[in-house]
């Protein structure tokens, strides 16, 4: 298949460059398509009954076909067609020419007369079905002829009374795709009657349009058969989506149809209502049996809340996903669905949520100790209890209990979507949110952690409610405990027990799973920050300060300390009285923190410290501004070398690199833009210490034993020029072309070595090509950016282009020597935003002494979770390298679903790679680390395809490679001998 | 006028030993055959004398369906059909026909082995039963004889608990047995399609509850387990085997991985690992989680809960004990009570009712000191453990309920109505009280009727069962060729036809057809009718005076004025004559065919009122 497809593209191709040369070549084109088709019509002829006949067809279905030769196909399969007794081969021409009429670059139009011709004799109804689905293809690809709409749907109109259920179902679908979508209303405006004309077939009479596809479609609601039912309620939806209004009047018919005994109905019902309810949402409906009235959206609210206990669980994640959508509805409507009265013996019993907030106001807290506590209290007037749930009474509360994880799934994200727009209902949902932190489905609670945190601005945590989400810490899933941590980033809570409970449980989460370490402490800055006054009176229990004793000093490494450090520092950062209670250690401690946990711990304003307060607040506000000064002004006084030749000029790059490097470790947010500046200058700093050794001036025979430093420093050019373009995210095509030029130097060098180091002319004849290819493709790609590169040594180069093409090797290598030397330095200007990609290994840790036994031969798992930063489509480039002691290395995929996006611009990668290897006598470590793959081709590829004037070879010119990132970890590892 | 006739033996305004007999288009069928558990004489078992006096049941019955393994829904089974003898088919779902028999076997050894009853089923009788069972699958239709069929629905009270509907012809019943609308942590929630069926017999144990959302109560039982290890302190469950047992073990385990505990949970009892075993097999039985999940592992197959020796209740350390009987009456769960009843670290938690004089009652009402039973086993017990010799017990730990419950509530039942759709309501399986107020929210939200009969009381619904009939194609398409508004499924339509009843069979075909098949011949039928009418003009003349006036009034038949003096409308034929005497007295004649006596009456009448006068005669 694949070669076919090749030869198919290289087919195409060589007609396409045979176009312009010669006059004939369209002759030579139209010789080849009859033969195709002819060959389809002696096979069709050559088939004796309609299997073969049918085989063919399908063989046939496999090619594809050019668009110039579609028309003579379809001729061909139409008269088969006619001649054809047989059903299924009808069915699979008129199924052919749908196939047909999609090809590219062809128009429909021309086969349109010919198919709908081919109704007037067919007989077999599923046939005509497949038909009428050619024509929904056909009329697809032209939706903008009006005329062509209108013919199909005549043809559709004519057969929507057919008795089979599948013609009726197609021709609703066409209507729903081409019906005509501006039809006017009536002149009254808004209430137009439903013109039910009750007797005949609806267009048969002849005037075929004098009937909107509305009204049309909507008789065929009460259709016998539920597919063709179904079909029409998806029409609706269609004609919908394609901008018409859809009437009011609808909305009865469509209730109707929730109650419908197909599932498939009911669930397309339910979007039908919800389209009515957001175009109407205002409209007054009655309540029937009563003379009250509501509003149409929070009738339309209750009758789809009904839906959410319907036996059917599509119908259940349809309807709950509903009304996530519902945000209009009236608030007393929203805050029934949560709404439960609870009994026993028919008397009325509080819920649990009702008990627990009791408990809680009345300041006694979890009690229950008692039987019968919840034991039901009033009686309950019978008659007054309403069994069945009338509206939206209760739609969540069965919602989230739902036995399919889908339907829950779907309630949470609904409750979420409503909390969002509604701060009394999230105040409401809150327990019920709480509650499924317990589902026994992951996702789900994963999901409701999540929802819970995206409407946690709304609401305050009561003391109960935080318990039962803080016991979830404890949960053996990382994901499941990540999600709570920053749910608790964002938490709101109301007194300070909540702080000290949740203080308490994170420490109890950090002693059970360490490798939570900085979750839990990013959780704990932000709790601090958003409570400074609740951490106030706990600082002396934190802190263990007694009035008069001093106490001993903690262990500044014990992570469980730190934690409640950083609590207290950010609190401490908007609560200046704060400081006053710490002990001396803890200023210590403080400073040592500052230092090593900067992004944990904010600068403080501490009395009598040296750190003078006006310092550390510059600091704090200007020191990006500053950074960024620091670094323009670096890189302009860089610009100030012309040549690379320059006596001071290698100094300078020198500093300024250690400069760019320093600036980039203290200041993060411009890590990015000082190591890619500090990287290029290392090239240029490379490059001109090349370019001065003494080799240059050395016979040639003799300089074979000194070019070691000039070769290392060409290879490590080019290394940094691949690190330079795939490694750094937000580089606009200025820098990508001055990272081709820096390429193209490190080519030059390395060319001039081989050409003094290798004896003999054929092997320089070849590199000399090459060269000139690559100078001839950094012209193409980058033609915009040519003028400023005037100066440098691209520029010089292309100057003498002309002459280069023709000149021998030596010459070349002459001429490439002395621009190389004479060119000048070329000056990087930064894009505004520069990230680095990197990499961080969490796990394993590389602290383990213990190692990781398994037997020769077969394989252990290694679990491998590490965060990637400013990585673009992490999917198709992050690799995983394992180096064994031996030298071995093994390049590892991980599966695209081991990539988690917890942020912008932040991946997660948590995998399994296998380890195996022959038996070890000791324990030996290997290296695991994260390579990031590029391949330049793909970049060619998107410029070249915009001048498509020759695409020779793309591959040729791709590099494919790696570059490793991040820091490598070390493993323990020790296969055994297999015991015999 | 066909009927269906429900009688409850038992389980009708009372719980336990359910068995109803359903009479319906002329068969019998019994549902359940269960066991009181409150009665130790002959109320124990249903009474089968209410069948027949003597003699076997084996000629009264066409089948026998059990929904579910509880002993008050199967317990008397083998005494039904082997003691008082009944050897027709019995149905029962694979699960439950794997667990039946342990549990009978059980009930069997208590009442025999350990009361010393004589005269009870003996084992052999059980397995003899067994081999009468027909297993049934989930939405399967089985053929019971040419006419009965029965299919089964997902209940979800015990695994492989069902309801049945049970069809003959166009008559249906559906018995939910005991079933569960909420799902749990091992079984998914009852499901049945609209299938409306004439009767809808459904238990009531929970007529007037509405429970409370079952997250909380697990949220709240896991906590307290929690707590309780965390403090080192030592948890006693007692439970009953089946059932409950199962789904708190999930509950726990499934806690104990999620929250990576490490203390021991034990289960004290054989026959649960004998029915663990089944729960492990059946998995298509349980709920969506634990089918989707167990190909890496089966829920079942817990890591975490091991089997209990009556030595682990003396290891130091924090433990979860899961120990039978539920009620702390007897047996392993009430050793261990008495050993960590001292300490109030130790904690224990009832997970159902318990009946009143039991120490499970007693000590949920807060009873602080207990005076045990001067029975003399007790006592040994007491003797047996040191420090312990005195007959009354401090109880210092924790005590707590909490209620795990698989039947509907009141809105459960309503919701299966709902779903279900049914014409009458039946309701057994509760108590009188709470039917009552059930039975008027039925009729009062769904129009339906709704029954409670007691035991032995009869139930009598009256059907309109449709009956079909076969009609011929040629017919159908002859009607539709005739035109007329497309067929609207909402609308009746009459038409032509003739009904032939033959062998048993009904068929609607054209009167021709019915001729040629039945060999007879067709005899015509016409209705003649003289009219008379005074008109002073000749007889062609008053002949095609009538013609014009027919013409006029008659729009859109056709009317043709024959040559030999007749008119002839549709078929219908009308001569003129009059007398010599008197001439200016015509009498018309009409006569037409039985098929178009509508049109001819007509004529005749529109005729009797005579001529307008203004006619010309041309």
């Amino acid at each position: 298949m694949a070669a076919h497809l090749k030869k198919r593209v290289y087919e195409e191709f060589s007609k396409v460059v045979q176009l312009p040369q010669e006059e004939a070549p369209a002759k030579k084109l139209r010789l080849t398509k009859p033969s195709k088709s002819a060959a389809l019509h002696i096979d069709l002829c050559k088939a004796s009954n309609p299997t073969d006949a049918l085989q063919y067809l399908l063989h046939f279905a496999r090619s594809s076909v050019e668009a110039e030769s579609v028309e003579g196909v379809v001729r061909i399969l139409l008269e088969h067609y006619y001649k054809e007794q047989d059903n299924s081969v009808r069915l699979k021409i008129a199924s052919l020419i749908g196939l047909l009429s999609k090809t590219q670059n062809f128009n429909p139009e021309s086969i349109l007369d010919d198919t709908l011709n081919t109704f007037n004799t067919e007989k077999s109804h599923q046939v005509l079905a497949q038909l009428l689905d050619t024509l929904l293809v056909i009329g697809t690809q032209l939706p903008e002829s009006l005329i062509v709409r209108h013919r199909l749907i005549e043809v559709a109109y004519k057969h929507l009374s057919d008795t089979y259920f599948g013609v009726r179902n197609k021709c609703l679908q066409l209507l729903g795709c081409l019906g005509n979508v501006d039809t006017p209303l009536n002149k009254d405006g808004q209430g137009l009657v439903p013109a039910v004309i009750g007797g005949s077939a609806p267009g048969v009479s002849g005037g075929v349009c004098v009937r909107d596809a509305q009204s049309l479609i909507s008789d065929y609601f009460a259709d016998q058969d539920p597919r063709v039912r179904t079909a029409a309620i998806k029409a609706m939806l269609q004609l919908h989506e394609r901008g018409l209004k859809i009437q009011q009047t609808i909305y009865d018919q469509a209730c109707q149809l929730l109650c419908d005994d197909y599932e498939q109905v009911r669930s397309a019902a339910v979007q039908m209502v919800w389209v009515l309810s957001q175009l109407y949402p205002e409209s007054i409906v009655p309540i029937p049996s009563s003379n009250e009235q509501v509003r149409l959206v929070d009738d339309s609210f209750g009758k789809i809340s009904h839906m959410v206990s319907d036996g059917s669980w599509v119908v259940r994640v349809q309807a709950a996903k509903t009304l996530g959508n519902m945000l209009q509805v009236s608030p007393h409507f929203l805050e029934q669905t949560l709404d439960k009265k609870l009994m026993s013996d028919l008397r009325r019993k509080r819920t649990a949520h009702e008990r627990a907030k009791e408990l809680y106001a009345s300041g006694e807290f979890s009690s229950g100790r008692k039987w019968a506590d919840d034991a039901p209290k009033e009686k309950v007037d019978t008659s007054a209890v309403n069994l069945i749930a009338s509206g939206a009474c209760g739609a969540f509360v069965h919602g989230l209990e739902d036995e399919m994880y889908e339907v829950r799934i779907a309630a949470v994200d609904a409750l979420s979507a409503l909390a969002q727009s509604s701060a009394s209902f999230a105040e409401k949902c809150l327990d019920f949110l709480v509650d499924m932190f317990n589902d026994e489905i992951e996702e789900v609670r994963l999901q409701s952690i999540h929802v819970l945190r995206q409407i946690s601005t709304n609401i305050t945590l009561r003391e109960d409610q935080l318990d039962t989400v803080l016991a979830v810490l404890e949960d053996s899933s990382r994901d499941i405990r990540e999600a709570l941590h920053e749910l608790l980033c964002f938490t709101n809570v109301s007194t300070k027990e909540c702080i000290q409970l949740a203080l308490l449980e994170l420490l109890k989460n950090l002693t059970k799973y360490p490798t939570d370490r900085n979750s839990v402490w990013k959780c704990l800055k932000f709790l601090g920050c958003r409570h400074p006054t609740l951490v106030l009176p706990l600082v002396p229990e934190l802190l263990s300060t007694h009035p008069y004793f001093h106490t001993p000093e903690p262990d500044m490494d014990d992570p469980a300390y730190i934690a409640v450090l950083v609590l207290v520092f950010n609190a401490a950062q908007s609560c200046p009285t704060m400081t006053a209670l710490f002990s001396d250690h803890t200023f210590r401690h403080y400073t040592y923190l500052r230092d090593s946990l900067s992004h944990l711990v904010p600068p403080l304003r501490l009395p009598g410290r040296t750190q003078a307060p006006g310092v550390s607040g510059i600091e704090g506000s200007g020191s990006v501004e500053s950074a960024q000064l620091f670094l323009q002004q670096s890189l302009s006084r860089i610009s100030t070398i012309h040549n690379l030749q320059d006596p001071g000029a290698q100094d300078l790059l020198n500093f300024t690199i250690r400069d760019l490097q320093r600036l980039g470790e203290l200041q993060t947010e411009l890590a990015g833009a000082a190591d890619f500046s500090a990287t290029y200058l290392r090239c240029q700093l490379l490059l001109t210490k090349a370019l001065q050794e003494k080799l240059w001036t050395m016979a040639v025979p003799l300089c074979l034993k000194h070019n070691a430093m000039a070769t290392a420093a060409a290879k490590q050019m080019l290394e940094e020029t691949y690190k330079l373009e795939f490694l750094y995210s937000g580089l606009e095509n200025r820098q990508v072309a001055t990272i081709h030029h820096v390429r193209l130097q490190a080519k030059a060098l390395q060319l001039v070595l081989t050409a003094r180091t290798r004896r003999g002319v054929e092997p320089l004849i070849s590199v000399c090509e090459k060269f000139l290819q690559e100078v001839e493709s950094f012209q193409r790609l980058f033609v915009v950016e040519l003028p400023h590169l005037q100066e440098s040594f691209v520029g010089k180069l292309l100057d003498l282009s002309p002459k280069l093409s023709a000149c021998k090797p030596g010459e070349l290598v002459k001429i490439l020597q002395t621009t190389l030397r004479q060119s000048g330095f070329l000056n990087l200007k930064l894009p505004k935003q520069v990230q680095r990609a990197s990499a961080t290994i969490i796990e394993p840790t590389g602290e383990s002494d213990n190692p990781l036994r398994f037997t020769s031969g077969l394989v252990v798992a290694l679990d491998i979770d590490a965060t990637l930063e400013h990585v673009q489509d992490p999917h198709n480039t992050v690799k995983v390298q394992v180096l064994y002691p031996d030298g071995q290395s093994h390049v590892i995929q991980p599966k695209p679903g081991d990539f988690r996006s917890p942020g912008p611009h932040r991946h997660r990668l948590i995998t399994q790679v296998y380890l195996s290897h022959s038996a070890w006598t000791e324990a030996c470590q290997i290296e695991v680390r994260l390579l990031l793959a590029y391949s330049s081709s793909r970049l060619c590829k998107a410029v070249w395809s915009d001048s498509s004037t020759e695409g020779l070879q793309p591959a040729e010119g791709a590099t494919e490679g790696t570059i490793p990132f991040g820091k490598p970890v070390k493993v323990f590892i020790m296969p055994k001998p297999a015991r015999r | 006028m066909p009927e269906i006739k429900v009688t409850p033996l038992g389980a009708g305004q009372d719980v336990g030993r359910s068995c109803i007999l359903v009479s319906i288009g002329g068969k019998n069928i019994m549902l359940d055959c269960g066991m009181h558990m409150g009665f130790n004489d002959d109320r124990r078992f249903p009474d089968f004398s209410y069948i027949t006096q003597q003699g076997r049941l084996t000629e009264f019955l066409d089948c026998v369906i059990i929904s579910h393994f509880h002993l008050d829904h199967c317990g008397a089974l083998p005494y039904m059909s082997e003691m008082v003898g009944y050897d027709g088919p019995i149905y029962m779902t694979h699960p439950t026909k794997a667990i039946c028999p342990i549990l009978l076997e059980d009930f069997r050894k208590i009442t025999v082995d350990k009361k010393g009853e004589t005269n009870f089923f003996t084992s052999q009788m059980i397995k003899d039963c067994m081999k009468k069972v027909v297993p049934l699958n989930l939405h399967q239709t089985v053929q019971v004889d040419d006419e009965l069929e029965i299919k089964a629905y997902y209940a979800g009270h015990v695994l492989g608990a069902a309801m049945v509907q049970i069809k003959v012809g166009s008559e249906s019943v559906v018995y939910t047995g005991d079933y569960n609308m909420t799902p749990d942590r091992h079984l998914g929630a009852a499901w049945i399609d609209k299938c409306r069926p004439d009767i809808l017999i459904s238990e009531s144990t929970y007529a007037t509850t509405i429970r409370d959302s079952k997250r909380c109560r697990e949220r709240d039982f896991l906590k307290k387990v929690h707590e309780t290890v965390e403090r080192g302190g030592k948890v006693l469950i007692p439970v009953f085997a089946l059932g409950r047992a199962q789904e708190l073990c999930i509950l726990l385990e499934t806690f104990w991985e999620r929250m990576n505990m490490k203390a021991p949970i034990y289960f004290s009892t054989g026959l649960t690992e004998k029915a663990n075993h089944y729960y492990k097999l059946f998995i298509t039985w349980t709920n969506q989680k634990i089918r989707k999940t167990f190909v890496q592992r089966n829920m079942f197959e817990f890591k975490h809960i091991k089997a209990f020796d009556r030595s682990y209740a003396d290891n130091p350390g924090p433990m979860v004990v899961f120990a039978t009987p539920g009620m702390l009456h007897a047996g392993q769960s009430l050793q261990i009570f008495k050993k960590w009843a001292g300490n109030e670290k130790n904690m224990i938690i009832m997970p159902g009712y318990c009946v009143q004089g039991t120490i499970g009652h007693k000590i949920l009402n807060g009873q602080k000191k207990l005076e045990m039973e001067n029975r003399q086993t007790v006592i040994e017990i007491e003797r047996c453990e040191p420090g312990c010799c005195h007959l009354s017990l401090e109880v210092k730990l924790q005590v707590e309920y909490m209620s795990f419950s698989a039947h509907a509530d009141a809105k459960g039942i309503m919701q299966l109505i709902r779903m279900a759709e049914p014409r009458n309501m039946l309701l057994v399986h509760g108590e009188a009280k709470k039917m009552e107020f059930l039975k008027d929210k039925i009729e009062q939200e769904f129009t339906i009727n709704c029954f409670m009969p007691a035991n032995g009381e009869t139930t009598t619904v009256i059907t309109n069962p449709s009956v079909p009939v076969d009609i011929s194609l040629n017919l159908l398409k002859r009607e539709m060729a005739l035109g007329g508004p497309l067929p609207d499924p909402k609308k009746p339509r009459t038409m032509h036809g003739t009904l032939i009843m033959k062998d048993n069979s009904l068929r609607l075909v054209s009167p021709e057809q019915a001729l040629k098949e039945l060999g007879l011949n067709e005899h015509q039928l016409r209705f003649t009718c003289r009219v008379q009418l005074q008109d002073p003009h000749s007889d062609p003349d008053t002949l095609s005076r009538i013609y014009t006036h027919l013409k006029s009034v008659l729009k859109g038949y056709t009317i043709q004025h024959l040559p030999d003096g007749t008119v002839m409308v549709e078929s219908i034929v009308i001569k003129v004559s009059s007398s010599a005497e008197e001439p200016n007295t015509k009498v018309l004649l009409l006569s037409w065919s039985y098929q178009d006596e509508d049109l001819g009456s007509f004529l005749s009448t529109l005729l009797k009122k005579g001529l307008p006068s203004g006619l010309s005669s041309m």
